[in-house]
């Protein structure tokens, strides 16, 4: 089966620093694959450009069939129909209430009558544990509520694909605990596949199948979590334990200390 | 030393130009959108509510002020020459040429342009706009048009009520305070003032200033850099440059309409 | 419920702002004035009309009754054409009618008094008026007293 995201010889330039410089990879349909990676390397960017939201310098990305970046106006939003993203923020529209955000890929692509839009958000909506926050404004909802908000969201159009942009970060234990969950159901229970960006190890390792770790704009270690956990390289086990010093240096490269120390004397 | 001088102006001339490009690009898609906007029209509304009625208040508390003003000193200034009679004209003419629309554009980018460019500056700090196109929203259709098309109507029924309140807030003074006849402060005004010449043009200029202050709170809104300070730096822009544009666009109009250039 | 608040509300500001407008065309402006369309036009020659312009009004007895429409120069007659028009129910002008251009106040508008004369003819659609008396010319009024007072 041809895999649903195809990325081919990938680059990627933001002002003067290389985000990637070649890269390759493959998403396979009813999996959870995961990009893992030290902060700045661009792993938001890497969905961005799955969206079709940034174009690629050199290289393809083909989504769904079509190469995302070479399409008109028109088949990027039948593309993009087909998939939720889930922003690290929530993104929740301020000026609509719990309800109507949720409601509101339905009322903009849709000419569902009242009713029916009613029961498809009450039962997204219950699938994340929000019904009864509805009526609640984006302003009044804590961090965690927000992203299951925005997660009812990404869904309520029933997508094939859903990208999480760090869907673990900043959230305390319980809620980290009733995302990792949510998203493992979601991806059972509806069939979908499912993009992770996150650098937070345990959560990541414990629902992924496949995962791929970039660094320095290219992907340095790939495979399923058992894998990756035995890997012998230094770089990786600094990561996955999160030593502060090891093939990545505690400090930004600088001069030697005693000198600059000197400067000026 | 010269040299870069002279590469610094021009990389800022250069720059001048790509931003005035990417506004009119910015300004087409707007244009684009608009059939398919109107077919929202509940969002219209909910926007002419909050740039239009919501703009109310300072409007029609500045437009009496103003007329009293303008009474007044007018009064002042006819008394001399024994033509206080002509108070009506001089204060219809001043408000309904010049101070309704451009005093009607300044409050507007201050009250409710800042406030847009901030909205929408924030909506993209947030990813709201972003988070609209991955659900294959269009954010210019959806957020942009409406906002424009709700300033495109408000303005001018502002600077409409503007004039209209300055206009009895100088009778208030002239006929109420100052003793000056009432028939003559109207009939006066209404042997002078031109319901095309003069109402007609005031309310060309009206229209005019909509579009510059909407179109610029849009632009600065839409193209702020996502941050707490790009969003402040936006706001600030909006108002500085929609007066500017509204003061300069004013003598352009001005001598089209009114001068012999 | 808010929904239906910001829609009365900007039904009232839209119909705030249709008064508005109204005001200013029925009570601000001429438009009231515009149904002068429907008078007659008669003609007049002026040596000098001073600051006579086009609109300025047209009155007996201090009574408005109609405004300019025209001021052109003649070259045959070395002298301005001023076309006015009057409104139809002042239509008992006898022929001999004198037309002056007075100033209101001082330095205020000029204008047109017409003074009937006493003929059983009036004045119809196309007609001129032979007696006019030109605009005073404040310059030219000083300028004769100067000389006067220097030559006396």
């Amino acid at each position: 089966m041809e895999p649903i995201v195809q990325i081919r010889d990938l680059h990627f330039t933001r002002g003067t620093r290389k985000i990637f410089n070649g890269i390759s990879l493959d998403i396979h349909a009813g999996q959870v694959t995961a990009f893992m990676g030290p902060s700045g390397t661009g792993k938001t960017t890497l969905l961005k450009l799955i969206g079709g939201q940034l174009r690629p310098e050199k290289g393809s990305v083909k989504v769904f069939g079509e190469y995302i970046h070479n399409v008109n106006q028109e088949t990027l939003y039948s593309v993009r129909k087909k998939m939720g993203m889930l922003f690290q923020s929530g993104a929740l529209l301020t000026d609509l209430n719990v309800f109507e955000n949720v409601a509101f890929p339905l009322r903009e692509h849709t000419q569902l009558p009242e009713q029916i839009i009613r029961d498809l958000v009450l039962l997204k909506l219950e699938s994340v544990g929000l019904r009864g926050a509805r009526k609640l404004m984006p302003s009044q909802l804590s961090g965690g509520m927000a992203r299951r908000v925005a997660l009812a969201r990404a869904i309520v159009l029933d997508p094939s694909m859903i990208m999480y942009d760090e869907p673990f970060t900043g959230l305390d234990p319980i809620t980290k605990g009733t995302i990792v969950t949510l998203i493992k159901e979601l991806n059972e229970s509806m069939g979908l596949t499912s993009v992770i960006v996150s650098h937070d190890v345990d959560e990541t390792l414990s629902i992924a199948d496949y995962i791929y770790v970039i660094s320095e704009g290219e992907i340095v270690e790939s495979g399923d979590p058992n894998n990756l956990s035995t890997s012998t390289s230094g770089w990786m086990q600094q990561f996955l334990k999160g030593l502060p010093d090891g093939p990545v240096p505690f400090h930004y490269p600088s001069e030697e200390f005693k000198s600059d120390l000197l400067v000026g004397r | 030393m010269i040299t870069s001088a002279l590469q610094n102006i021009g990389a800022r001339a250069l720059g001048v130009f790509e931003s005035f490009g990417s506004a009119s690009i910015f300004f087409a898609k707007i244009i684009a959108a608009v059939p398919r906007a109107l077919t929202r029209p509940r969002l219209i509304v909910k926007e002419i509510y909050s740039v239009g009625v919501l703009s109310l208040t300072i409007i029609v508390v500045s437009g009496l002020f103003v007329g009293m003003v303008l009474g007044l000193q007018g009064y002042v200034t006819l008394v001399d020459f024994g033509a206080e009679e002509s108070l009506g004209v001089v204060v219809a003419m001043t408000l309904v040429r010049e101070l309704g629309p451009v005093v009607t554009a300044l409050l507007f980018a201050g009250r409710a342009g800042s406030a847009l460019a901030a909205e929408i500056g924030l909506m993209k700090a947030t990813e709201q706009l972003s988070s609209m196109e991955m659900m294959a929203v269009d954010p210019i259709r959806r957020i942009i048009t409406p906002r424009f098309i709700g300033g495109f109507i408000s303005v001018p029924l502002l600077t409409a009520i503007f004039t209209a309140v300055g206009i009895l807030g100088g009778r208030f003074v002239g006929v109420g305070m100052l003793g000056i006849d009432e028939g003559s402060y109207w009939s006066q005004m209404q042997a002078n003032v031109d319901l095309i010449d003069d109402v007609a043009n005031g309310m060309i200029k009206g229209v005019v200033f909509a579009v510059a202050c909407v179109w610029i709170a849009l632009y600065k809104g839409y193209s702020a850099i996502p941050t707490a300070e790009g969003i402040s730096l936006a706001t600030t822009h909006t108002v500085v440059n929609s007066a500017l544009a509204v003061l300069g666009l004013d003598f352009v109009l001005t001598a089209l309409m009114f001068g012999d250039l | 419920m808010t929904t239906r608040f910001i829609e009365i509300m900007v039904g009232l500001f839209v119909v705030l702002g249709f008064l508005a407008l109204f005001m200013l065309a029925m009570k601000v402006s001429n438009l009231s004035r515009l149904t002068d369309n429907d008078g007659y036009e008669v003609t007049a020659y002026f040596e000098n009309i001073g600051g006579l312009k086009v609109r300025s009004p047209v009155t007996v007895s201090g009574v408005r009754v109609g405004q300019i429409t025209s001021i052109v120069y003649d070259a045959d007659r070395y002298e301005a054409r001023v076309v006015m028009r009057i409104q139809e129910e002042h239509n008992y002008f006898p022929i001999d009618t004198t037309a002056s251009i007075y100033t209101a106040g001082l330095l205020g508008e000029q204008y047109i008094a017409l003074e009937p004369g006493a003929e059983d003819d009036v004045l119809t659609s196309g007609d001129t008026i032979e007696f006019t008396q030109s605009a005073l010319v404040l310059e030219e009024i000083i300028g004769k007293i100067v000389v006067k007072l220097t030559s006396g």
